[in-house]
């Protein structure tokens, strides 16, 4: 009974996580065709994106490496962009904090904006799954994300220069987050944490390191959490 | 270009190292230990606060426009963002945020 809950929740995450190869595929591609650019080889791309696995960080470091940023720099602008990993860790350790030490630790690997986004919405929507039903659709989620990511970054670094700007890729992850944001505005709490977090993150856009959308992030966390403090959830 | 293959590799390694540290700081080392109330209700509002705070700028200083405001953008992610809420269907709310994105685009907007 406990694997085939496990076995329906991989299902049930590879399902709901292959509409983001849409979002994550068209990033790969990019990241692969711009490391081509600045000078890596096809293998570097790749193992960059294996290694790291975490876009927006990738961009940073590529960025400064090619304006000859001392390395430190480099890293330490790389993880600020990615310290929203941290509070994403936070935010789901209540649901698989009771894992085996291993699989948390795979998990953290697989930790990105998408199976993060997509799996404590799950959580949130589905109350009452068991701590390996979580693990499974959490790793359902991963299973065409990640490798998307890795393919590709290998397409890309392959095919270089052939892809046609101006077509509105951009778009793609702005909107696929609105999509997922939207029907977890359960409450009123949630849309007050939702606005907070979005003028704060205009407001401090400012901020280097991208340190306006830790600020922001915050704000919005503590904006949802004084007005449940105050009208209950 | 990038010539510098040792730095290179310094970077793809440290920052693995460095985003994987991020990833794991509260899972591996918190556990299941129960967390206070009071941090349990800030983290009930993560995922709300971040993922726009993450989009906001994006949606109105895209970064393939220079940063230039593109009316287009606004309001498609205002029909994604309706439909989401209204309809609570994610697949829904990306098509016709891409719709809305598309025919904005074709007349001009």
């Amino acid at each position: 009974m406990a694997a085939d809950g496990a076995m329906s929740s991989y299902r049930r995450g590879i399902r709901d996580g292959l509409p983001f190869i849409v979002m994550v595929g068209p990033f790969g591609l990019l990241f692969g065709v711009v490391a081509t650019e600045a000078g890596l080889s096809v293998f570097e791309s790749l193992t960059f994106s294996i290694v790291v696995i975490a876009g927006a960080s990738q961009f940073t470091a590529l960025q400064l490496m090619q304006d000859n940023a001392p390395t430190l720099v480099v890293l330490g602008s790389a993880l600020a962009v990615n310290l929203r990993m941290a509070m994403y860790s936070a935010s789901i350790t209540p649901h698989l904090g009771a894992l085996p030490f291993w699989k948390r630790a795979v998990t953290a690997y697989f930790m990105v904006d998408q199976t993060y986004a997509g799996s404590i919405l799950e959580y949130e929507r589905r109350t009452g799954m068991s701590v390996g039903e979580k693990f499974a659709y959490f790793m359902g989620m991963a299973t065409p994300i990640c490798p998307a990511w890795y393919i590709l970054t290998l397409v890309g670094a392959l095919v270089g220069g052939a892809i046609p700007e101006g077509i509105g890729l951009d778009f793609a992850l702005p909107l696929a987050f609105i999509a997922m944001v939207a029907p977890a505005l359960r409450t009123p709490n949630h849309v007050v944490a939702m606005v907070t977090a979005v003028v704060a993150s205009l407001l401090f856009a400012w901020l280097p390191y991208n340190l306006g959308l830790i600020v922001a992030g915050l704000a919005g966390m503590m904006a949802g959490a004084e007005m449940e403090r105050r009208r209950g959830a | 270009m990038i010539e510098d293959k040792v730095e290179l590799w310094v970077v793809i390694f440290g920052l693995g190292l460095g985003s994987f540290g991020l990833r794991f700081l509260f899972l591996g080392l918190v556990g299941d230990r129960t967390l206070p109330g009071w941090l349990m209700r800030h983290l009930r509002y993560t995922p709300v606060a971040i993922l726009p705070a993450l989009v906001a700028p994006l949606v109105l200083w895209p970064t393939s426009t220079d940063g230039e405001v593109d009316p287009g953008r606004i309001l498609a992610a205002f029909v994604a963002l309706a439909v989401g809420y209204v309809s609570k269907n994610v697949i829904a709310a990306i098509l016709s945020g891409a719709a809305a994105f598309a025919v904005l685009a074709w007349i001009g907007l």
